[in-house]
C-alpha cells in the first residue's frame, strides 16, 4: 500500500491552518475590545478619581465646571432597562406560552415570522417610533411630560426586546419533555394548570437565561434612547423627565468634535467600560443559565 | 485458518476501547479473499465496531482507542505510514441504513472516484460500477436526478455502486438489508454472491439465515470476543461451542 | 361548581395570553401605519435620486442608499468566509476539549456585546491604529465583527444538523477531512447558512450607533467612489432627519425609513427564494 501523494489532500493541513485563523479572529475581537476600553480607562482614572466617578452625583464633563460622577447615567440606564422588562418579560413570556401550549401549527406558523419581523427592525426605526408616535401618546395622558423622556424610550426598547424573550422562552419550554405534560393531564389538569404548573417550573432556568439576555440587551441599546430619552443626564427616577443613558452619552461624545486624547474622548471607553463590564457579566450569566437547562433535557 | 497468500485481511491481537468500555478482547481472525464471512452475534457484541476497525473509521470516534494489528495483504494498516484515506478507499463500506448524499445519482455513484483523484472516464466507472450493483437498469435514463428519490432498496445498492467506483479489494457491509423489504433483500443477497467474485465481503447480519444463504466462513462475536469461526456449513450443522448454538437456534438471551 | 369556576380561570387564562401576543403584534402594525402615512407622498423617483438638503422638499437618500450597498457589499466580502470558516473550524476540525468550549462561550458573549462596543473597536482600530479614517472600509470591517458571531453560529447549527450518516460515507470512500466537509456537508447545510448570512447582513444594514462611533457623516452630498472615501448611510441619514426639530424632517425620515425597509424585505424574501431553490434541488 503505497502512499500516493492525493491531489486534494496535499493543502488539507494549510486549509485546516487557514479555517483555524478565522476562528481566532472572534477571540482577537474580544482581546481587542478589552485591551482598548482599558488603555483608555485606565488613562481616564489617571485624572478623574475612581472615587469621584462613584459618588459624584453630576456628570458635565462637555461643559465647565467638569463633574465625572456616573451615577446620573447609571440610573437613567437603570430606568429604561427596568420599563423595558415591565413592558417585554410579561408580554413575551405570554406570548411565548401561547406559542408553546395553546397555538394550533397554523398560528404558530402565522405568528413566528411576524415576531421575526418585530426583530429585524432597525433600531433607528424604533427610535422614530418612540418619538413620533409613543411620546405624543405619553404627552396627551401627562401634559407634563418632557419632549424626550424616559418613559416613552423604555416602553419602545421593551417592545423590542419582547422577541428576544418569546424565543428564547419559548425554546425552553418546548424543551420541557412531552411525557411531563401527559402526566399532569393524565391526573386531570387543565391547559392553564399544565401551563403554570408544569411548564412554567421545568423551563423556569431558560426563561430566567432569556430575561438576562433581555435586559442585557436593553442595556446596550442606544439609537431608541438617543432619540427619545434625551441628553441631560439627571439623577432622578421620575419617568416623565428627559435623562442620558450610558450609551446615549457615547453616541453624543462622538457626534461632536472631541479631540482626540482629551479627557472628554476618554470618558467614552470610560463609559464604554462600564457599559461592557455590566452587559458581559449578565451575558455569561445567560449562557451558563442556557447550557445548565440544555444539560439537563439532553 | 487458511494460508496467507489467501488471506486477505486479518487482525491480531486486536483491542478497542470507546472511552474506558473495553469493546473488543484480542480478537485475532483472518478473512479468506474472494469469500463471503459472516460476522454475527448479539446485539452490542461489537459487530459493528469489529467492521470499523478494517477501514480506521474508529478513530474519527475521538474516545476511540485501537491496540492489536490489522493486516491488509500482509501489511498493518494502522501502520503511522499508512494514509486513512487511502486504506478506505482500498476497503470500501456499506452502512445499515442507505445513506446517499444529497445529490445526483451520476454524483453519488462519483463522489469516491472524485476525492481519490480518478482520471479516466468518469461516466464510464459510473455505467460499470451501477452495472456491478444491479442498478443499470433501473437508473441509467435519469442518472441526473436525485438520489434521495430512489426507494430504499435502490438506494441501498447505490451505495453498494458508490462503494464499487473506488475499486476496492474488499467490501465492509452492516445489516445492509436490515431497512429493506423481502424482495429488495433478496435482490441484494443475489449481488453479494456475484460481487464474491472480485472482492472479498465480510457482512454483519442478525438474520441466521440470510448468514447461511450468502455467506462461506461465519464468525461468532459474543461480549468482544470471538466464540467460534469457521466454515459455514459447519456452523450451522453441527457448531461446537454451547454459546453458538443457543444463539443459532435463538435459544439465546 | 368547582369544575365551572376552574374552567372560567382557564379562559381568562388564555385571553390574558392572546391579549399579550396581540400586543406585540399591534405594535408592529401601528408602526408601519405610521410611516407608511407619513412617509409614502415624500416617496418619488427625486427622493431616491436627490443628495441630502437643507431643504426638505430638496432632499434625498442617494448618497445613504449609496452607502449601504457599499457597507453591505464590503462586510460580505469579509463577513462571509471569516464566519463560515470559523464555523467550520470549529463544528468539522476543532476537538472536543477545553479551549474550543472557551472559544464557543466567547462567540456566544459576543453576540451580546452592545453595538456601541464595536463602535468604540472600530473607532480605536480601524479608524485610528490601522489609520483607515472614517472610511466606509473601516465601517464594513466594524460590521464584519458585529455580525460575524451571527454568521457563525447560524452556519454552525446548520452543520450540525447534517447526519453523521453523510459524513460517514464520505469517509468510507475515502474522502479526507476537508474534502467531506466541502463536498457534502457544506453543500447540505447551505440552505440554513444562507439564512444566516442574511439574517446577519440584515444586522449590519440596520445598524446606525456603531457606525455614528467611527463617524460616518450625517451630511454627505456624493456617492463614494473607493472603500476609502467618506460614506453615509440610511439608519443615520434617519436617525439625522429624525433628530431634527422640523416637521418636515420627520416626513422624510419616514420615507427613508420605508427605503430601508424595503431593502431589508427584498433581502429576506431573497433568502426565502435562495432556500427554496436549494431545499428542492436536494431532496427531490
Ligand atoms: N461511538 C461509540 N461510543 C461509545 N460506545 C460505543 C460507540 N459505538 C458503540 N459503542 C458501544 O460498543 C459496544 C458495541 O457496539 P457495536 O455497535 O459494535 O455493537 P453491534 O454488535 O454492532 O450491535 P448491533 O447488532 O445492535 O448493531 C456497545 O456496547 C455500544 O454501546
Ligand atoms: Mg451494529
Amino acid at each position: 500500500m503505497k502512499s500516493r501523494i492525493r491531489p486534494s489532500g496535499r493543502y488539507e493541513g494549510l486549509i485546516i491552518g487557514v479555517l483555524f485563523l478565522c476562528a481566532v479572529v472572534s477571540v482577537l475581537t474580544t482581546a481587542g475590545i478589552i485591551i482598548t476600553l482599558l488603555r483608555e480607562t485606565i488613562g481616564f482614572f489617571r485624572e478623574v478619581s475612581i472615587l469621584e466617578f462613584i459618588t459624584e452625583t453630576r456628570w458635565t464633563p462637555l461643559f465647565d465646571p467638569k463633574h465625572f460622577g456616573i451615577l446620573p447615567l447609571i440610573t437613567g440606564t437603570l430606568m429604561i432597562t427596568a420599563g423595558a422588562a415591565l413592558v417585554a418579560l410579561p408580554v413575551g413570556t405570554a406570548t411565548a406560552l401561547y406559542l408553546s401550549e395553546y397555538a394550533s401549527d397554523g398560528v404558530r406558523r402565522l405568528l413566528k415570522p411576524l415576531l421575526e419581523v418585530l426583530a429585524g427592525i432597525p433600531t433607528v426605526v424604533y427610535g422614530y417610533f418612540a418619538l413620533t408616535l409613543v411620546t405624543p401618546a405619553i404627552r396627551s395622558l401627562f401634559p407634563e411630560t418632557n419632549i424626550f423622556n424616559a418613559a416613552g424610550a423604555a416602553i419602545v426598547v421593551g417592545i423590542m426586546i419582547i422577541p428576544m424573550v418569546s424565543s428564547l422562552s419559548e425554546d425552553a419550554m418546548t424543551a420541557v419533555p412531552r411525557s411531563l405534560r401527559e402526566a399532569a393531564f393524565a391526573l386531570g389538569a387543565t391547559r392553564r394548570e399544565v401551563s403554570t404548573g408544569v411548564v412554567l417550573p421545568a423551563a423556569l432556568s431558560g426563561i430566567s437565561a432569556s430575561y438576562i439576555l433581555a435586559v442585557s440587551r436593553a442595556i446596550g441599546e442606544t439609537m431608541i434612547v438617543t432619540l427619545a430619552a434625551g441628553a441631560t443626564p439627571r439623577l432622578t427616577l421620575n419617568p416623565l423627565e428627559s435623562i442620558q443613558t450610558m450609551t446615549a452619552y457615547i453616541v453624543q461624545v462622538s457626534l461632536g468634535d472631541t479631540p482626540f486624547g482629551s479627557i472628554e474622548y476618554r470618558t467614552l471607553f470610560a463609559v464604554g467600560m462600564g457599559l461592557f463590564t455590566l452587559t458581559f457579566t449578565l451575558n455569561i450569566a445567560g449562557a451558563l443559565i442556557t447550557r445548565r437547562y440544555r444539560e439537563v433535557y439532553q | 485458518m487458511s494460508s496467507t497468500s489467501n488471506q486477505v485481511l486479518g487482525a491480531d491481537g486486536l483491542n478497542l476501547w470507546y472511552g474506558t468500555h473495553h469493546v473488543l478482547k484480542g480478537i485475532t481472525l483472518g478473512i479468506t479473499r474472494h469469500r463471503v464471512t459472516a460476522l454475527i452475534g448479539p446485539s452490542g457484541c461489537g459487530k459493528s465496531s469489529f467492521l470499523r476497525c478494517f477501514n480506521r473509521m474508529n478513530e474519527l470516534i475521538p474516545e476511540s482507542r485501537v491496540e492489536g494489528r490489522i493486516h491488509f495483504n500482509g501489511r498493518d494498516i494502522n501502520d503511522p505510514e499508512v494514509d486513512a484515506t487511502e486504506v478506505r478507499h482500498r476497503i470500501g463500506m456499506v452502512f445499515q441504513k442507505p445513506n446517499p448524499f444529497p445529490k445526483s445519482i451520476f454524483d453519488n455513484v462519483a463522489f469516491g472516484p472524485r476525492v481519490n483523484g480518478y482520471r479516466g472516464d468518469l461516466g464510464e466507472l459510473v455505467e460499470t460500477s451501477l452495472r456491478r450493483a444491479a442498478l443499470w437498469d433501473e437508473v441509467h435514463d435519469r442518472l441526473g436526478q436525485s438520489a434521495l428519490a430512489l426507494s430504499g432498496g435502490q438506494q441501498q445498492r447505490l451505495c453498494i455502486a458508490r462503494a464499487l467506483a473506488v475499486e476496492p479489494e474488499v467490501l465492509l457491509m452492516d445489516e445492509p438489508c436490515s431497512a429493506l423489504d423481502p424482495a429488495s433483500t433478496a435482490k441484494i443477497e443475489d449481488l453479494i454472491g456475484e460481487l464474491k467474485e472480485r472482492y472479498s465481503i465480510i457482512i454483519v447480519t442478525h438474520n441466521m439465515q440470510q448468514a447461511a444463504r450468502v455467506s462461506d466462513q461465519t464468525a461468532f462475536l459474543l461480549e468482544g470476543e470471538i466464540v467460534e469461526y469457521g466454515r459455514t456449513g459447519g456452523i450451522f450443522t453441527r457448531p461446537e461451542d454451547p454459546r453458538t448454538e443457543d444463539y443459532i437456534t435463538g435459544r439465546f438471551g | 361548581m368547582k369544575r365551572r369556576a376552574r374552567r372560567e380561570k382557564d379562559r381568562i387564562f388564555k385571553l390574558f395570553l392572546v391579549l399579550a401576543l396581540l400586543a406585540g403584534v399591534a405594535a408592529l402594525l401601528l408602526l408601519l401605519e405610521e410611516v407608511l402615512r407619513k412617509g409614502l407622498p415624500w416617496l418619488d423617483f427625486r427622493f431616491l435620486t436627490s443628495f441630502p438638503s437643507r431643504f426638505p422638499e430638496q432632499a434625498g437618500i442617494k448618497s445613504a442608499l449609496a452607502g449601504t450597498l457599499w457597507l453591505l457589499g464590503l462586510t460580505a466580502m469579509f463577513a462571509i468566509p471569516v464566519g463560515v470558516g470559523a464555523a467550520v473550524y470549529l463544528q468539522e476540525f476543532a476537538g472536543r476539549n477545553r479551549p474550543t468550549a472557551f472559544l464557543q462561550l466567547n462567540i456566544s458573549n459576543l453576540a451580546g456585546v452592545p453595538s456601541i462596543v464595536y463602535g468604540i473597536l472600530g473607532l480605536a482600530v480601524f479608524v485610528r491604529a490601522l489609520a483607515l479614517g472614517r472610511s466606509v472600509l473601516a465601517g464594513a470591517l466594524t460590521m464584519s465583527l458585529l455580525v460575524l458571531p451571527i454568521i457563525i453560529v447560524a452556519a454552525q447549527e446548520a452543520m450540525r444538523a447534517v447526519p453523521g450518516s453523510l459524513r460517514d460515507a464520505a469517509f468510507a470512500l475515502g474522502a479526507t477531512r476537508w474534502q467531506a466537509v466541502r463536498r457534502v456537508v457544506l453543500p447540505a447545510a447551505l440552505p440554513g447558512i444562507l439564512t444566516g448570512i442574511i439574517l446577519a447582513l440584515s444586522r449590519a444594514i440596520g445598524e446606525t450607533a456603531p457606525l455614528i462611533m467611527i463617524g460616518a457623516l450625517t451630511f454627505v452630498p456624493f456617492v463614494p467612489a473607493g472603500p476609502l472615501d467618506a460614506f453615509t448611510v440610511l439608519p443615520i441619514q434617519i436617525f439625522n432627519w429624525t433628530s431634527r426639530p422640523r416637521e418636515e424632517f420627520r416626513l422624510i425620515a419616514a420615507a427613508g425609513i420605508i427605503v430601508l425597509l424595503g431593502v431589508l424585505l427584498t433581502m429576506n424574501a431573497g433568502a426565502v427564494w435562495l432556500r427554496n431553490r436549494y431545499q428542492r434541488r436536494s431532496e427531490s
